[in-house]
């Protein structure tokens, strides 16, 4: 097997991490593709041999056009060699159980508590089929229905469909509601807009533009708010609805909240909450006390439920009376007696997903909120939000950052950062002091394109830190800023004590270059 | 390259350094030649990034020499300047340097940006340090340090050139209260824009497509039949070209059905034709500063604007630039206060097919 020795630069030599600052430098495999592991004959299961002969015993229906012609190409290996490489890939990444994983702002990465885990995985819930009869699922049916209840009552909307496999889809699915509420009254051809703002998370404009609609999108006024005249400017008979993040992506809440949707309303629009910024609002305010029509959560997010790679997710459309009868099916009713599923929903917008949601993480979401309870879920929005004005204070200590936008004002969940000012000092930019922090165990996230905020850092602490972390990130910024100062070029050659040095991004972002598969690694990289 | 006096009249809050009276005056309020020692950042940077100064070809004394020396770069000299340096020398290095280089590093101001374009146009691409007073061209880095950013990741290969504006500024007008630029010509200046895409970490990259988005929305807005005059400017040449018509670099061109019907229009003629039947005027902000009218498209003046009506006045730019503008307003300075009155507020701005942001006007 191929080596690759582990060194330490000289530049790292030079400007190690003083105390208190943990050593720390990422496992290194020079870890092959599990094709390239592959041994003919090897195996991880040997799967019994019939008793007796199942020629002719089963059925096989498949069209001829449907039959492989020859066997799969699948790596022959052992369970241990398995086991070992993904134990391998595992410890290559700054997985959020592994650093104190603030810096995906917007992304709110929360601990998930392990005993949810327990419950997902229980046989009770891993081992039932989409299929089975409702009769033999009313244990989770229940939980569902009660996880809609309980996100109607946190979101004060009056009915809550969890069948989106995502925040995006979540967002996507209001998208349709809200075109078919206007199809149905003959308004659609009319209303044709939709608003949102730069500083809302871009699923939003996204979504509106894959339904079919126009995006405008509002840009801050002069105090770093979301801007109510641009508002007044945008509205009119082709309004269909706002889509709107509140806190936006800033960290900064919209103080006319209100008056955003009541400007909505007036136009004859509808107004959508997007909530994946809730964390730091929970039990505090809520969607419906602000007139909104419609709301999604990421339970992935707020709810505590695992990130996964992209998926699976899960999220929640919460909707006015009005717009219940649009609600993706199935819908989960319940008699007094039992549980059933409600396809027949002549109104709905259909599925936005196979079946019924991503029911594991619709049992976390359950068991994250039923051990907190109402009072808990705010005491999560409280200590989210004194945890990010606590961090942001010391990082606002930090030569060469500033929390543009609001200046002055204090955030609630998160802040988008600038270090545009170290970046003009010592040449020195924001993605390269990402990759420094990597140095030190953990990383941060930029924004979205485009930079509206230069340099960008995006924070966002959650509940689930503690002083000492937060002192212990804060302390990691400084001292990357530091060298910036003192040492630019070992900030701007980082990372030295990572996985890999660095990705050259641009490969991942030309289709033509980028390979998710074995497949295309062999078409695109290898040439066979 | 370095001019040496750009910057000068600045710092003194001279609006501008262009003149040797301006210059001695500068001086004689304290003012300190910086353009050598920004010029020299910008070799650092260069250095820092790519571990070391490719061979410097460069003009005597504090033309580059001195700049270079201070970078630790290893240089030749090609050129001598008289004493004092005036802008013939800034044209005559330039067509020393030209035919020798990759890549022509100037340090200095519009004024420069203008010599530099006069000695040696689109023959070679170049970029520019800034140290002067204002710079309303495009083809300067952000920072010294941007600049060489940009220079070093040339040298490394696979960076596309673009071409860049070059504005020409009164700067006697300026101090006199007056502001009146014109878009004097084009550079090609590497396409590094340092400003808004660095290498990305977790983040997706911008759309790539937007200017095809903004020119098939104007397609679809705007009738075969009706006129589209197009300002000057990159985004919307490159519009223009997306649309089908082949138009030159500078000045305002009228379309019709994706068809130049005429380049490079004055004032006089061009409201003529906006009065013959129904036109759309489409006109994008300059980029980092957020002028829309009255800086770099005079000719469009306010009988034209009033000719097509506000309705079909179209403003076109890319998220990105918007973003580059940090929150600072669109600018408009037609020359006549009502019509700049009725255009202040918010306008909507084409960003992408089917996408618009309402941004302020003032």
């Amino acid at each position: 097997m191929r080596t690759a020795p582990v060194s330490v630069t000289p530049a790292d030599a030079k400007i190690g991490p003083k105390p208190p600052l943990r050593r720390f430098h990422q496992a290194r495999w020079d870890e092959p593709l599990l094709f390239e592991l592959s041994t003919p004959g090897e195996r991880g299961v040997l799967v019994p041999e019939p008793e007796v002969p199942l020629d002719g015993a089963v059925p096989n229906e498949l069209p001829d056009a449907l039959r492989r012609t020859a066997p799969p190409a699948l790596p022959e290996l052992s369970q241990l060699h398995v086991l070992r490489h993904y134990l391998r890939l595992s410890q290559e990444n700054l997985g959020a159980d592994l650093n104190i994983d603030v810096g995906q702002g917007t992304c709110t990465m929360k601990y998930s508590p392990k005993i949810n885990e327990q419950f997902a995985r229980d046989h009770r819930v891993a081992e039932l089929h989409p299929l089975q009869d409702e009769r033999t699922v009313q244990g989770v049916l229940e939980i569902v229905h009660r996880l809609e209840g309980m996100l109607a009552e946190i979101s004060g909307m009056d009915r809550v469909s969890l069948q989106p496999g995502a925040g995006s889809a979540a967002i996507y699915a209001n998208v349709a509601m809200i075109r078919a509420y206007f199809a149905d009254r003959g308004e659609l051809d009319q209303r044709d807009e939709v608003i949102t703002t730069i500083f809302s998370h871009p699923s939003n404009a996204a979504c509106a533009k894959t339904a079919g609609f126009k995006v405008i999108t509002l840009y801050p006024d002069a105090d770093g708010y979301p801007d109510l005249e641009a508002l007044k400017a945008a509205v009119g008979p082709r309004t269909a609805a706002l889509l709107i993040t509140n806190p936006e992506d800033t960290g900064i809440f919209n103080p006319r909240i209100e008056e955003f949707v009541r400007t909505v309303h007036e136009a004859g629009g509808l107004a959508c909450y997007d909530q994946a910024n809730a964390n730091g609002i929970l039990g505090i305010t809520r969607a419906r006390d602000a007139g909104f029509d419609l709301c999604h959560f990421n339970l992935h997010k707020t709810f505590s439920t695992p990130h996964g790679c992209g998926g699976p997710g899960a999220g929640a459309c919460g909707v006015s009376e009005a717009l219940v009868p649009y609600l993706p099916r199935p819908t989960v009713e319940f008699d007094g007696t039992a549980y059933r599923l409600d396809d027949d929903r002549p109104g709905s917008v259909g599925k936005v997903r196979p079946f019924y949601g991503v029911v594991p993480n619709l049992v976390r979401a359950y068991a994250w909120i039923m051990s907190l309870g109402a009072e808990g879920l705010r005491e999560v929005a409280e200590v989210a939000a004194l945890n990010n004005n606590y961090l942001m204070k010391k990082v606002l200590e930090i030569r060469g950052v500033s929390a543009p936008y609001a200046e002055g004002r204090r955030r609630v969940e998160q802040v988008r950062y600038s270090w545009a000012e170290l970046a003009e000092d010592t040449g020195v930019h924001s993605e390269e002091i990402g990759l420094r922090a990597a140095d030190f165990g953990t990383h941060y996230w930029t924004s979205h394109h485009p930079y509206v905020v230069p340099e960008p850092m995006t924070l966002e602490p959650t509940e689930s830190y503690s002083k000492a972390d937060l002192d212990e990130y804060a302390a990691i910024l400084a001292e990357v800023a530091r060298e910036a100062y003192d040492d630019a070029e070992a900030v701007r050659t980082a990372p030295h004590r990572s996985t890999v040095h660095r990705v050259r991004e641009e490969t991942l972002e030309d289709p033509a270059t980028w390979a998710v598969t074995w497949r295309a690694y062999r078409r695109k990289i290898l040439g066979a | 390259m370095v001019n040496p006096v750009a910057g000068l009249g600045g710092r003194a809050g001279l609006k501008g350094s262009d003149g040797a009276a301006v210059q001695a005056r500068a001086r004689a309020l304290g003012a300190r030649p910086r353009a050598s020692e920004r010029a020299a950042l910008a070799l650092a940077e260069l250095r820092a990034r790519l571990g070391g100064v490719p061979p410097v070809l460069t003009a005597a004394g504090p033309m580059g020499a001195d700049a270079a020396g201070a970078a630790g770069a290893a240089f030749e000299v090609r050129y001598e300047p008289g004493d004092p340096t005036a802008p013939a020398d800034t044209r005559a290095a330039a067509r020393a340097l030209a035919p020798l280089v990759d890549l022509l590093l100037f340090a200095g101001g519009d004024g420069t940006a203008r010599d530099v374009l006069d000695a040696v146009g689109a023959s070679v691409p170049v970029l520019g340090v800034p140290t002067g007073v204002k710079m309303h061209s495009a083809v300067f880095g952000v920072s010294p340090r941007a600049a060489g950013e940009a220079a070093a990741a040339m040298a490394s290969g696979g960076v596309p050139l673009r071409d860049a504006e070059v504005m020409d500024l009164d700067e006697e007008s300026v101090r006199q209260g007056r502001v009146s630029a014109r878009l004097y010509g084009h550079l090609r200046v590497p396409d590094v824009p340092v400003r808004i895409q660095q290498r990305k970490t977790g983040s997706s990259a911008p759309s790539p497509g937007s200017v095809e988005g903004i020119a098939a929305e104007l397609a679809a807005r705007v009738p075969p039949s009706d006129l589209l005059v197009l300002g000057p400017g990159s985004t919307t040449r490159a519009v223009a070209a997306a649309l089908g018509a082949d138009v030159p670099v500078m000045g305002v061109n009228a379309l019709r059905g994706g068809t130049a019907v005429a380049t490079d229009l004055p004032a006089e003629p061009l409201a003529a034709l906006a009065r013959s039947g129904p036109a759309w005027v489409a006109v994008t902000p300059i980029g980092g500063q957020g002028f829309l009218l009255g800086r770099g498209n005079q000719q469009i003046s306010p009988e034209t604007l009033r000719a097509a009506g506000r309705d079909r006045l179209l403003v076109v730019a890319t998220e990105a630039k918007l973003a580059a503008l940090g929150g600072r307003p669109l600018l408009v300075d037609t020359g006549d206060d009502e019509l700049d009155r009725e255009l202040a507020g918010h306008v909507r701005v084409i960003t992408g097919r089917s996408r618009t942001a309402v941004y302020p006007v003032r």
